[in-house]
């Protein structure tokens, strides 16, 4: 069975997509030698015209994928760091986003925004280990987070064809993960997976920390059934496949690499909690408040959430209630 | 029609001048909530650009941008209509005064971020260009927008990328209250210059004018050349905004506003016209204009069910915010 890396997922699902639609093309820094490791011979196979090396002008590269999207093209775009993201945030929310409502319907403005190494690359310190996916979310801009290498496909898949601006973000913390993949299909945007069964409480898990949930899980068997979604998109969310799963266990732990206030951990309990009576209290593991990562390797591990803070999150809320 | 045509050029700038003062009425009496920013005094330059374009050629505008919309050829009635916020309106009453799109003319909209649109146009006429389409853009922007790096950076994308895009950019003195010498630093055309792109500059109370350096730009630029940059000096007559009406700012001299309003652009080109041509064109435009008023106030206002319509191009519906 092939084993297929993440990183080559993502290659695998920019291919086939330039393959399939004319219209796609990359835009990007450093993209034509493949810096990052996912544009990795697509020059060769497109050339210079659909693999766009762009200088670093992060604005205008930004709003011109938007403009060749209002004139009928699908624009790929590469993030080199997941901190550009705030650089270039006006010219997603306030142009890209806006730009179907504000004009009643007159255009549609499909460009991916791919974020391959979004979170702590251990070493990279302050401004190249952020995680802002909640933002998009709380923006409204389909936002997905691919946990594996058939979901990082897939889900690129989906957000090239989306008639709307969707931001991918491929974990630093999955980059290497590797899989037996037999076959690659489009995974649909807004849909989650239960990846592992459980009954006695749901741990929500997103990005990078679906292995750290399955790994707790497996800790954890023979004491607690934990039972790991993967919502994979983060906005539209999946709230019946959530809540389906919660109604089953009436316990929910959210593992989630933002920041506490306002992450996309307190909108999962809070949207839980109005519809459903758990049995215990829900709990999360996220960053801290106003997380900066510290550049020393234990001090940019300690920021984020860990294994044992999620274990011991199960724990207390499978004692509570 | 891009050669001389002064009594079309004499059209538009009657249009939009009587257009605004429609709308500042029209705000006056609380039907255009939030205010409008007047094109009053600059509408030679919207006129003489968009007289040197094609109808497929597209073109971004600003805040202050139904000139640009008019010029292009939007409908006044539906234009009127959105600014009301009638679901007639070019945009579904979901744009506004500054989101004024008519994609069908190759408005891409007027943008109310100062110095965005610049980028956004570059990309779409190098799209179009990418599939055949023999088109090129203006994108219309003031002289506050010169200060603001994303603008600087489209600068550079089109001309390494030789997008034939014309920069227009707008010097009617002030950015809201910042006169043009408080902020810019060199000039404007220098900061073309620092592009390599060239750069003209072009006195916009003349709307013949403008258009001439449009069409010779724009003939270049069709010809392979790349991006150009015209300085239209001109000056708005009336307010920032029309907030302005109520509230006194006091930042230009009344002796300069009073000879700056003697450069009168529809005064100018309508003078090139013999007065039976003049008289017959204002009809028209009036007729226009009436039609249009009665069009706008007669459009339903929108279901405030559909307040998230067209959020998503994809079908995606948002969750509401009820409780
Ligand atoms: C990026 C940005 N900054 C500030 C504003 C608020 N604002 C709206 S219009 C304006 C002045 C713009 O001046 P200029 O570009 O010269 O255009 P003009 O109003 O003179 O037509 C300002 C500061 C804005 N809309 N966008
Ligand atoms: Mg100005």
């Amino acid at each position: 069975m092939p084993r297929l890396s993440y990183r080559r997922a993502l290659t695998r699902a920019l291919a086939d997509e330039m393959t399939r639609d004319e219209s796609v093309f990359l835009l990007g820094e450093d993209i034509r030698v493949a810096a990052a490791g996912v544009t990795t011979g697509l020059l060769k196979k497109f050339g210079p015209e659909r693999v766009l090396d762009t200088p670093l002008s992060e604005q205008a590269f930004t709003s011109f994928a938007t403009g060749a999207a209002l004139a009928g093209a699908r624009p790929v775009i590469e993030f080199q760091i997941p901190s550009l993201l705030f650089l270039v945030f006006e010219q997603i929310v306030n142009h890209a986003h806006k730009f179907p409502l504000m004009t009643g319907g007159q255009c549609a403005v499909p460009v991916t925004y791919l974020v391959p190494g979004s979170g702590s690359r251990t070493g990279w310190a302050g401004q190249h280990s952020d995680h802002p996916y909640s933002l998009f979310a709380h923006v409204g801009v389909t936002t997905v987070v691919p946990a594996t290498p058939a979901d990082a496909y897939g889900l690129l898949v989906s957000a090239i064809r989306c008639d709307d601006p969707v931001v991918v973000f491929a974990p630093a913390g999955a980059l290497d993960v590797r899989d037996d993949v037999t076959d690659l299909a489009p995974v649909p945007l807004g849909r989650g997976i239960v990846r592992r069964p459980g009954a006695d409480v749901t741990v929500v898990a997103v990005g990078h920390l679906v292995h750290d949930a399955l790994a707790v899980a497996d800790e954890l068997a023979g004491q607690v059934s934990v039972e790991v979604f993967d919502p994979r998109t983060l906005y539209p969310f999946d709230w019946d496949g959530l809540l389906d799963s919660v109604s089953r266990t009436g316990r929910l732990v959210v593992v989630d690499d933002s920041n506490r206030s306002c992450g996309i951990a307190g909108e999962i309990i809070a949207t839980v909690v109005e519809r459903v009576a758990l049995a215990a209290p829900p709990r999360r593991v996220t960053r801290p408040d106003g997380a900066v990562l510290p550049f020393a390797p234990a001090l940019d591990r300690a920021v984020q959430p860990g294994r044992d803070q999620l274990t011991a999150a199960i724990q207390l809320t499978c004692k509570d209630g | 029609m891009t050669g001389p045509d002064p009594v079309g050029l004499y059209r538009t700038v009657r249009l939009i001048r009587r257009f605004e003062e429609r709308a500042i009425a029209l705000v006056d009496a609380g039907e255009i909530v939030g205010g409008i920013h007047p094109y009053l005094g600059q509408e030679g330059v919207a006129a003489g650009v968009c007289a040197a374009l094609r109808p497929a050629d597209l073109v971004t505008g600003t805040h202050r941008g139904h000139g640009h919309v008019l010029a292009k050829g939007a409908d006044p009635a539906r234009m009127l209509a959105e600014l009301c916020g009638r679901v007639t309106g070019l945009n579904r009453g979901r744009g506004g005064s500054m989101h004024a799109a008519d994609f069908g003319v190759g408005v891409l909209g007027a943008n109310a971020i100062v110095g965005a649109a610049g980028a956004i146009l570059t990309g779409a006429v190098w799209a179009r260009r990418r599939r055949g389409d023999d088109v090129v853009g203006a994108t219309f922007f003031g002289d506050g927008a010169v200060n603001e790096g994303m603008l600087l950076e489209a600068f550079n994308l089109a001309a390494l990328w030789r997008v034939p895009v014309l920069f227009v950019c707008e010097n009617n003195g002030y950015a809201t209250t910042m006169p043009v010498e408080g902020a810019v630093a060199g000039t404007i055309a220098g900061r073309a210059a620092a592009f390599g792109m060239p750069a003209t500059a072009v006195d916009g109370q003349d709307p013949e004018k403008v258009r001439e350096v449009t069409a010779a730009a724009v003939a270049r630029m069709r010809a392979g050349g790349g991006p150009e940059l015209v300085e239209a000096r001109t000056y708005r007559f009336d307010a920032h905004h029309t907030f302005e009406h109520r509230v006194r700012l006091d930042y230009r001299p009344p002796e300069e506003v009073a000879a700056a309003r003697l450069r009168d652009p529809v005064l100018i080109q309508g003078a090139r016209l013999p007065a039976e041509a003049r008289a017959a064109v204002d009809a028209e435009v009036e007729a226009t204009l009436a039609a249009a008023v009665d069009f706008a106030l007669a459009g339903p206002a929108p279901d405030s069910a559909t307040a998230l319509d067209h959020l998503y191009a994809s079908g995606l519906t948002a969750r509401t915010g009820g409780g």
